[in-house]
């Protein structure tokens, strides 16, 4: 079926603000090429466990796409246009599972050479779409506080290396109650611009504690769900004829109820954190991944004003059959290891904070626990300078902040 | 495809990702091998040309993979973590700066190209032969050699079709036997791998292809016909090593000294491990297949069938996703196709190379396989690669 044919009765399974946003849109849909429909209904079948900020970008997606002359719209979709896809392709009932098609429309590419043009027409389709969305003035300027190396006294590597040209690292800091400071700061930003899903606070293992306003994901807090998760891989696994390309598809295809995970009351974060373990490669696994890939969903989809991470040490690694079953016996942790991971966990952090609006503005942290060092980057501090500032962590996010 | 970030122009990091990428090929190895720019017009070496010469030939290709990129390998920035291949290699070496991989970017399909000189498109996760003529096939019935002379040793269960296609006047028999050390060691094992399960770690991305084997791999009572090993000294050794490259090379080095084939094949993939996304594990994999390519050069070097007569490449099958390209999650995968991920390097050293020269211009990883055949005599005549000049 080409996206010309879509009818709005076709729709009749996607949930209630998801089928509504279909019936006010079909027109717009009806003349997307079908290399970029299904793509776009992959986002709006789950549009009622949005975050607030993507439901936003939706709404203006369609309403940009709408508003365009025809010879403007065939201007910005010709990219897409010249993407040709099999007729298998568009047989399938993308409709109903926009991801899967977009998994076999991927493999598709790959194999007849066409991922060059997609991604060409991809980052171009998405450049004219940020020009055109008006920008909204952000409420704070925008704050990421990444906290690494729990348990490690004395690590021989040097830290910060790809941050270090960006910022300027403070090496006699006063590491006393660093971590309360912080996250007070954080809580007090949450308290001055209060709103659902923009301050965050990410743990790799206990929260420190409850804080107010806030919301909240830890390693800890996710294991029942990352258990009932396990599990279901490793059912997978002993499937006959099971292959990683089904188990990636039967994991994406997974909700909070077909797992059994008991429900928090919030859909949203419930389907969110399900997402970050069935679409998150070693979310399941290891600590320092669940963090690094929180991190990078939060930013990417919820854009927080505030988000605070902090990594704990990782399971040493193990077989990977092994690593997928719970044992019941207490894991051997690496700590350096994960400080490795936690340090460019940081740098991703950045980056990721940097795609969103008011980048010029934000600004970063990153401390090594409980020791005198932290780089920070801040339109107010010099960027590759190091400062031997004796001061608490509380009173570097304040200059930070200006 | 999914929703970009909006605040910063997307094809911006494209931009920044092609200078960055560009900035490190130029970068690569000035002033800390010492090598020096090579101009197109130069050829490689005479001393190995000749027919006589042809015939005591022999070729080692180390594919560096899975998946490596310039930042933790040769570009400055990630040079320590490759003190081996840096300080002992490079200098002797002819090394590329520049390889495209313009193919799928998965290990099996990638590495299946690698061997055919053409673009493969089967599916990564099947166990089927590549499309084309391998090298091997080429190699053997072209130079009439004994299935003895081809040898493909691969870590993951996956690529146990690699060693030869299925096509007309190719296919079963003419290629290369293919020894997966992981699957020789269960076997040996016979269930019970106490102690051994470091050696049997799985690509995170597969952990559920485990194919059934056919063809011609390599069964455990070739162990003692043709490795004189026993099962018992096999297990013995495995037990004193770490990672499942390392049982690879130690089966590699056991072939040349028993077999001594002119063309071998290996393939790592220890830093794979990246899909995990922990950072540190996928740079403990580099520092290892660092140690093992210098480990085996010296092999090289000490054994009388190979000193002199050998030419070893080592290349990665392709890099990884760039730190900024938004689509990706960096090092974790190799999923976007973007310019860090499609670009890498190569080393030649050996017979018939110059040493301590560097070239920036463009090659690609088919051209591998019609560069071997010129090397050894054998035409790729179904190839879509072109004999680099400055090897042959």
């Amino acid at each position: 079926m080409l996206p010309s044919e879509l009818k709005l009765e076709q729709f009749s399974a996607y949930p209630p603000q998801a089928h509504a946003l279909v019936a006010r849109n079909l027109l717009v849909l009806r003349v997307l090429p079908l290399s970029l429909a299904p793509n776009l209904l992959r986002e709006v079948i789950d549009y009622d466990y949005k975050f607030p900020a993507e439901q936003m970008r939706i709404d203006e997606e369609f309403k940009t796409l709408a508003g365009l002359s025809p010879s403007d719209r065939e201007e910005w979709l010709r990219g897409f246009a010249s993407i040709s896809l099999s007729k298998r392709i568009e047989q399938f009932d993308w409709v109903n599972d926009p991801v899967k098609f977009s998994e076999q429309q991927s493999a598709y590419l790959w194999s007849t050479h066409q991922m060059d043009a997609f991604r060409n027409a991809a980052n171009e389709y998405y450049s004219r779409l940020s020009h055109a969305i008006p920008k909204k003035p952000l409420a704070l300027q925008r704050l990421g506080i990444s906290v690494i190396g729990m348990g490690v006294d004395a690590y021989d590597e040097p830290l910060f290396q790809n941050l270090k040209s960006h910022g300027t690292l403070f090496n006699q800091l006063k590491p006393d109650n660093g971590l309360e400071l912080l996250l007070s700061a954080v809580e007090a930003r949450a308290q001055a611009s209060p709103s659902e899903y923009e301050h965050w606070y990410i743990d790799g293992g206990t929260l420190i504690r409850q804080p107010q306003g806030i919301t909240c994901m830890s390693y800890a807090s996710i294991t029942p769900m990352r258990s009932e998760m396990l599990r279901f891989m490793q059912k997978e696994i002993q499937t006959p004829g099971m292959g990683p390309e089904q188990l990636r598809s039967d994991m994406a295809a997974m909700t909070p109820q077909k797992l059994g995970a008991a429900s928090s009351g919030n859909q949203v974060l419930d389907r969110f954190q399900l997402k970050v373990l069935s679409e998150g490669s070693g979310t399941q696994i290891f600590s320092t991944t669940f963090v690094q890939w929180t991190t990078r969903e939060v930013l990417r989809r919820a854009e927080p004003l505030t988000l605070f991470e902090r990594y704990a040490p990782r399971q040493r690694q193990r077989p990977m059959n092994e690593l997928l079953t719970e044992s019941g016996k207490e894991e051997e942790l690496d700590p350096k290891g994960s400080l490795m991971d936690a340090d460019m966990g940081s740098y991703y952090h950045f980056i990721n904070q940097q795609r969103l609006e008011g980048f010029d503005k934000s600004v970063f942290l990153v401390w090594w626990e409980g020791h005198k060092s932290a780089l920070v980057v801040s339109p107010t501090l010099p960027r590759g300078t190091t400062s031997g500032s004796v001061i608490d962590l509380g009173e570097l996010l304040k200059v930070a902040l200006g | 495809m999914q929703y970009e970030f909006k605040g910063t122009n997307v094809a911006g990091f494209e931009r920044e990702v092609a200078l960055s990428v560009s900035r490190s090929r130029r970068d690569f190895l000035r002033g800390a091998a010492h090598l020096a720019l090579g101009s197109a017009m130069i050829s490689a070496s005479p001393m190995v040309r000749g027919e006589s010469a042809r015939k005591k030939r022999k070729v080692i290709v180390v594919t560096f993979g899975g998946g490596a990129r310039d930042q933790e390998t040769f570009a400055p920035e990630g040079q320590h973590n490759i003190p081996h291949m840096l300080n002992e290699l490079a200098p002797q070496s002819t090394f590329f700066t520049h390889v495209t991989n313009q193919g799928i970017l998965g290990h099996y399909v990638a590495t299946a190209s690698l061997t055919t000189g053409v673009y493969e498109t089967l599916n990564n996760f099947s166990a089927v032969p590549p499309d084309h003529p391998t090298i091997f096939e080429y190699f053997r019935k072209e130079l009439r050699r004994p299935s003895s002379d081809a040898w493909v040793v691969a870590p993951s269960n996956g690529f146990n079709r690699i060693g030869e296609s299925d096509c007309k006047n190719f296919g079963p028999g003419t290629g290369a036997t293919v020894i997966l050390p992981k699957h020789l060691l269960s076997a040996a094992a016979r269930g019970g791998t106490a102690n051994l399960d470091h050696l049997l770690r799985d690509n995170y991305e597969s952990p559920l292809f485990t194919p059934t084997l056919s063809g011609g791999e390599f069964q455990i009572q070739q162990l003692e016909s043709i490795l004189r090993l026993s099962v018992s000294d096999f297990m013995s050794h495995a037990r004193t090593l770490s990672s499942p490259d390392e049982l690879s090379l130690y089966i590699a080095m056991r072939l040349m000294q028993e077999e001594a084939p002119s063309l071998l094949w290996i393939t790592m993939h220890d830093m794979d491990v990246a899909h995990s996304g922990a950072y540190s594990l996928y740079v403990e994999g580099i520092r290892r297949t660092d140690r093992l390519c210098g480990e085996l050069w010296k092999a090289i070097q000490a054994n009388p069938e190979y000193a002199g007569n050998t030419t070893l490449l080592i290349l990665p099958d392709f890099g990884r996703d760039s730190d900024l390209d938004p689509g990706g999650n960096g090092f974790q995968h190799h999923r976007t196709g973007d310019i860090a991920s499609r670009t890498t390097w190569m080393m030649a050293l050996g017979a018939g190379v110059k040493q301590s020269v560097l070239y920036d211009s463009p090659v690609q990883s088919i051209d591998l396989v019609p560069t071997i055949g010129a090397m050894l005599g054998f035409s790729a005549t179904q190839s879509n690669g072109k004999p680099i000049k400055e090897l042959v």
